[in-house]
C-alpha cells in the first residue's frame, strides 16, 4: 500500500504482473489460507469415499457378524483386520457404516442446503425487489424464525411430521432459511440502486429478468459462503436428530444414529463412540475452515 | 430512553404473535386425526374420542379455538399434559430451574474461559497462544456436543471417576426443594457433602453445554479486541505513555466488550437447545429432557406449551439484550 498515489510516474516493474483472472485471484486468496485448503481436500475425500462406497467399502453397512460382536478395532488386542475400525453391538462393520454415512450425511447437506438456498434466494429477493408490505411480511416471519433456537424448531417440525429422513431434512432446511433470507435481502437491497440495475430497468428489463439475471449473480458471494456453513450446520444438526431418535431410523448407517445406538455400549466399547463422532467434528470442522477461506476470498472488505 | 425501550417493545409484540401462531398450528397440522395420533396403536373409544376432543377444544371453528388459546396463554395455562394429567405450567415450573442452574453454570464458564483467551490471543496477535485459541475454538464451534459429553464422560466418569456418570445429587442425600436450584437447596440443607455432591454433577454437564458459546465468545473476543486495537485513541493512549495493561483494559476492553455482550446475550438460544442435548445425556431433570420425552410419548400439549415458553424466554432474554445494548451504546439508542 505504499505511495500509490503517485500514478504518473510508474515504471513496468510498478506497474506489476498481468490482471489475474478472476478465478485465479480467488484461487490465490483461498490457496493462501492452509486451513481452508485443509478443509478443501478433506471434503473431497470424504465426497470420493461417499461416491463409491459400495466398493470401497470391506462389508455391507447392515450385514450383522454374529460371531463378531463388539469386536476391537485391528490395532488394539482382540482386534483383527478384517474389521479395521472395529464392530458393533450386532456385529455391524463400523468401518462400513461410516463411509455409507459419510454418502447420506453429505446427500442430506446437498439436500438442505439446495432446498433452504433455492428458497431463501427466492424470498430474499422477492422482499428486497419489491420493498413494502412483502418485505414487511417476509421479514417478520424470518425474526420469528430467528427467536427460535434452531434445534428446537427442527424437533418440534420433526415430532408433528414424525421421525424419518426426509422429514429431518425438510426440518432443517426451513430452520436454516433466515439467513439466506436476510443476506439476499441485505445484497439486493444495495444493488438495487447502483447503476447498471437502473439502466437494465431502463431499457425495459421485466421484473424477473431484472431479479435474478441482473441483480441476483451480484449478490452470489456471501451467499455461496453461507451455503459452505450451511453443510456444516445440516450435518450437525442431522446428527443430532439423529442421535435423539428423530432422524434417520434404524438400520440406516446415519453418523448420529450410531452414537446414539452406542450409548449403552460407552463403559465396554470405547470405539463404538468414538469413530463416528470423529467423523462427525472431522466433517464439519472442514466445512466450517473451508467456509472461512471463502470468505477471505469472496469478501472485497476482507481483501487488502 | 423511555421511546427506544418503548419501540423495541412494541417489536416484539407481533414476534410473540408468530410465536402463538407456530405453537398453534403446530398441533394442528399432526397429520391425521390429532387424537387418534395422540392415542397411538391402543386407539380409543368413540366416547373418549369426543371427550378429548371437547377438552382440547378441537370441536371449535379455529378462529375461536386460536382465541381460547391466546386467552389461556394470558392467564398461565398452556393445557394439561395427556399422560400425568399436571397442567403443562406446573411441570414446566418445576423443572426451570434445572435448567437454568446449568444453564448458568455453563455461561459462565464460557464467558470465564471464552473472554479472556480471546483478550489475550488479540494482545499476542500471532503467537502460539493466539493460534491455539483460534485451532480450539473452531474445533469447539464444530463439536457435536452429545459426542463431546460422551467422551467426557468417558474419561472422566467411567475410567478416571472423577465425576458421576448422570443426574443432579447422588441418591444417599434427600434434599427438600425449597428454591429448586440443587446448588442453592443443598447449602440450605446443611448436610454435609451435598454441596460438593451437587457441585460435582454440574461440573460436566455444564463444561460440555458451555462448549460452543465459549468457542464463540472466544472469536467475538479476539476480532472485536483487534478492530478496537488498531484505533487512532489507542495509538494516542499508548503514545501518551499509559502503561501497556491499563490501555488494554481500560481503553480497549470496554469498547471491545459491547458487540461481545450482544454476543452472550444470543448465546441464550444456543444454551437452550444445546441443553435437550447435554439434559438429555446427562439424565439431567430440565426442560430439555422433558421435552423430548414428550415428543417420544406424544404428549402433545406439552411439546407445544414447551416450546412456547422456551420461545418466549429466547424473545425476552433477546429484548433485554437489545435494550443494555441500548443502553451501553448511545450511538445505537439515538440511531433513527
Amino acid at each position: 500500500m505504499s505511495d500509490s498515489t503517485n500514478t504518473e510516474t510508474l515504471s513496468p516493474e510498478q506497474v506489476g504482473p498481468q490482471p489475474q483472472t478472476p478465478l485465479q485471484e480467488f484461487w490465490s486468496y483461498f490457496s493462501a489460507n492452509t486451513g481452508a485448503v485443509v478443509g478443501l481436500v478433506f471434503i473431497v475425500t470424504m465426497i470420493i469415499v461417499a461416491l463409491s462406497a459400495n466398493w470401497l467399502a470391506p462389508h455391507s453397512p447392515i450385514e450383522q457378524y454374529r460371531d463378531a460382536l463388539l469386536m476391537p478395532p485391528a490395532w488394539v488386542e482382540g482386534g483383527s483386520w478384517t474389521y479395521v475400525l472395529g464392530t458393533d453391538d450386532v456385529g455391524r462393520d463400523i468401518l462400513s457404516r461410516l463411509m455409507h454415512g459419510a454418502r447420506l450425511s453429505l446427500f442430506i447437506g446437498c439436500l438442505v442446503v439446495t432446498l433452504s438456498l433455492g428458497m431463501g434466494i427466492l424470498l430474499g429477493l422477492v422482499a428486497g425487489y419489491f420493498q413494502g408490505a412483502v418485505d414487511t411480511a417476509i421479514m417478520r416471519a424470518v425474526d420469528i424464525m430467528l427467536a427460535m433456537p434452531s434445534l428446537l424448531l427442527a424437533i418440534a417440525i420433526v415430532a408433528i411430521l414424525g421421525p424419518s429422513l426426509i422429514n429431518a431434512s425438510m426440518a432443517i432446511a426451513i430452520v436454516s432459511l433466515p439467513h439466506y433470507v436476510r443476506l439476499t435481502r441485505a445484497s439486493t437491497i444495495a444493488e438495487l440502486s447502483k447503476d447498471y440495475v437502473v439502466s437494465s430497468r431502463v431499457a425495459g428489463a421485466s421484473h424477473l429478468r431484472l431479479m435474478f439475471i441482473t441483480i441476483l449473480p451480484n449478490c452470489l458471494a456471501p451467499l455461496i459462503v453461507q451455503a459452505t456453513l450451511g453443510f456444516s450446520n445440516a450435518i450437525l444438526d442431522m446428527a443430532a436428530l439423529g442421535f435423539l431418535g428423530l432422524g434417520a431410523q434404524p438400520p440406516t448407517p446415519e453418523w448420529g444414529s450410531m452414537l446414539a445406538d452406542a450409548l449403552q455400549f460407552v463403559q465396554r466399547a470405547w470405539w463404538v463412540v468414538t469413530f463416528p463422532g470423529l467423523v462427525i467434528l472431522l466433517t464439519v470442522l472442514a466445512f466450517n475452515l473451508m467456509g472461512d477461506g471463502l470468505r477471505d476470498a469472496l469478501d472485497p472488505k476482507l481483501k487488502q | 430512553m423511555f421511546q427506544f425501550i418503548f419501540k423495541k417493545l412494541m417489536l416484539v409484540v407481533p414476534t410473540f404473535i408468530g410465536i402463538t401462531l407456530l405453537t398453534f398450528t403446530l398441533i394442528r397440522l399432526i397429520p391425521g386425526d390429532p387424537i387418534e395420533v395422540m392415542a397411538g396403536e391402543r386407539g380409543v373409544s368413540p366416547e373418549r374420542h369426543a371427550q378429548l376432543r371437547a377438552e382440547l377444544g378441537l370441536d371449535q371453528p379455529l378462529l375461536i379455538q386460536y382465541k381460547d388459546y391466546v386467552v389461556n396463554i394470558f392467564h398461565g395455562d398452556l393445557g394439561k399434559s395427556l399422560i400425568t394429567k399436571t397442567p403443562v405450567m406446573e411441570e414446566f415450573a418445576s423443572l426451570f430451574p434445572a435448567t437454568v442452574e446449568l444453564a448458568t453454570c455453563a455461561a459462565l464458564f464460557a464467558v470465564l474461559v471464552g473472554l479472556p483467551a480471546g483478550i489475550i490471543a488479540a494482545v499476542k496477535r500471532g503467537s502460539i497462544f493466539d493460534h491455539s485459541v483460534m485451532t480450539f475454538s473452531l474445533t469447539g464451534y464444530s463439536m457435536p456436543i452429545f459426542w463431546w459429553a460422551l467422551l467426557l464422560m468417558l474419561v472422566f466418569s467411567v475410567n478416571l471417576g472423577w465425576t458421576p456418570v448422570s443426574g443432579r445429587l447422588d441418591v444417599t442425600y434427600w434434599i427438600d426443594e425449597v428454591t429448586g436450584f440443587m446448588l442453592i437447596d443443598t447449602l440450605l440443607s446443611g448436610e454435609e457433602g451435598a454441596f460438593a455432591s451437587a457441585l460435582h454433577h454440574l461440573v460436566l454437564p455444564s463444561i460440555v453445554l458451555g462448549t460452543i458459546p465459549m468457542a464463540v465468545i472466544a472469536r467475538m473476543t479476539r476480532s472485536s479486541m483487534l478492530e478496537v486495537l488498531s484505533e487512532d485513541y489507542i495509538r494516542t493512549a499508548r503514545s501518551k505513555g499509559m502503561a501497556p495493561l491499563r490501555v488494554i483494559v481500560v481503553h480497549a476492553l470496554r469498547n471491545a466488550l459491547i458487540p461481545v455482550i450482544t454476543v452472550i446475550g444470543l448465546q441464550v438460544g444456543i444454551l437452550l437447545s444445546g441443553a435437550i442435548l447435554t439434559e438429555t445425556i446427562f439424565a439431567w431433570p430440565g426442560i430439555g429432557k422433558w421435552l423430548i420425552e414428550s415428543i417420544a410419548r406424544r404428549d402433545y400439549p406439552v411439546v407445544q406449551g414447551g416450546i412456547m415458553m422456551v420461545a418466549t424466554i429466547i424473545i425476552v432474554v433477546n429484548l433485554i439484550v437489545d435494550i443494555l445494548y441500548g443502553v451501553v451504546n448511545p450511538r445505537i439508542r439515538h440511531n433513527k
